[in-house]
């Protein structure tokens, strides 16, 4: 037992490997089983991520989740900044500058419309609340983008951990709505054709939320709403630590 | 060869960090201004000129697909090492924020619909017609 254990201590990246893929492959199972796919896989596997960093946290008392338990603490290495904007980073590959052209003006405005309307309710939800520090604002403003947006923006702005977390549930009930409610409003919001999927990639941008829901709507719109979501969490990191912060400072 | 692929991505990604470090120190926030969007930025433009494509054609690519493929993985772990003890008081504000975006957001879909499909016609290609609802 002491060998296993110190041969998982040596090798910390490595187990976390198997422990997420372990978590992935048991949220898809979930997924399959109990809602027939309708929650996509993946809004499943976050979600027990979050159970499990408030499972460490209860128990260590420490800010980082999961973590801060020795065994696990491979996951803080694959969940930390370094490789998280490496893989962000990656999934903007394959967009292409015509088709880009393509999407012309309805998808450029959407994206930036998307990331300004989200951040707008995020924010005025994080003020109604008593919040009044810019950065707290601008990093819970950032998760209603999407829940890569949050953390990004927190850790530009250096925002406590607890709002990161904070930040990353907001995402996460957004994307996880946007998965489940697409079928149902698409009728009503005119989600028929590949220009209102890419203006709905683009206002709702999150990638796993957005390629979710339309799969369920009508698969083939599926590569056009991607398109616009791909470069919303781009977007929203460009322009919510930066310009949108300036502005919540401003008017604070 | 695989190695490219990674090492575009590499370079993008520094490249694109400094930038917004750059950026930053020159709004004067105390913040990385951009990077990762400009670095996503640097490879789409990459993987677009015809100089750079083999690092990110062929073999190379599967560099760059293989991280982009454990995006979600690398997403679920950074939820795992969150503060969400820390956060559980925050709840009801966080589905709040999350619940308003998308109800906002998909009031606006029939409205931007609308609007982009006008200028269309002044557009290249944009010929798919599907405009008016």
């Amino acid at each position: 037992m002491n060998e296993l254990i110190t041969v998982l201590n040596a090798n910390q990246l490595i187990v976390a490997f198997a422990i997420v893929g372990i978590i992935v492959w048991f949220s898809y199972w979930l997924s399959n089983t109990f809602t027939g796919g309708r929650i996509h896989g993946s809004a499943v596997a976050i979600v027990i991520g979050l159970i499990l960093a408030w499972v460490g946290g209860t128990r260590t008392g420490g800010s980082r989740g999961i973590a801060d338990i020795e065994l696990f603490a491979g996951i803080g290495i694959m969940g930390g900044a370094m490789l998280r904007d490496f893989a962000i980073v990656a999934t903007g590959f394959g967009v292409d500058w015509h088709e880009m052209k393509r999407a012309g003006v309805a998808g450029m405005v959407s994206v930036v419309a998307g990331v300004i309307v989200s951040f707008v309710v995020g924010a005025a939800v994080a003020f109604l609340f008593g919040y009044r520090d810019p950065v707290v604002i601008t990093t819970i403003g950032a998760g209603a983008v999407t829940y890569i947006v949050g953390p990004v923006t927190g850790a530009a702005l250096g925002a406590s951990s607890d709002i990161v977390a904070l930040s990353v549930a907001a995402g996460l009930a957004k994307s996880i709505l946007v998965m489940t409610s697409t079928p149902a409003v698409a009728g009503l919001i005119g989600l028929n054709n590949p220009q209102s999927a890419m203006v709905f990639g683009g206002l709702m941008g999150t990638t796993s939320g957005v390629t979710a829901g339309l799969a369920a709507t009508d698969p083939k719109l599926v590569p056009y709403g991607a398109m616009t979501a791909t470069f919303y969490t781009g977007v929203g990191c460009l322009i919510v630590p930066s310009v949108l912060f300036l502005v919540v400072r401003a008017m604070l | 060869m695989i190695i490219y692929g990674v090492a575009l991505l590499s370079g993008c990604l520094v490249a694109g960090l400094y930038i917004g470090e750059v950026l930053g120190e020159l709004i004067g926030v105390e913040a990385n201004v951009g990077g990762v969007g400009i670095a996503m930025l640097l490879l789409i433009l990459a993987h677009n000129l015809p100089r750079d494509r083999p690092l990110a054609s062929g073999a190379s690519a599967g560099g760059i697909t293989f991280w982009s493929a454990m995006y979600i993985p690398i997403v679920v772990a950074m939820a795992a090492r969150q503060n969400v003890a820390g956060a559980l008081d925050g709840g009801v504000l966080a589905l709040l924020a999350g619940v308003g975006a998308v109800v906002v957001s998909f009031a606006l879909i029939p409205l931007i619909s609308r609007i982009g499909s006008a200028p269309a016609t002044t557009g290249s290609e944009s010929d798919e017609g599907l405009g008016d609802e």
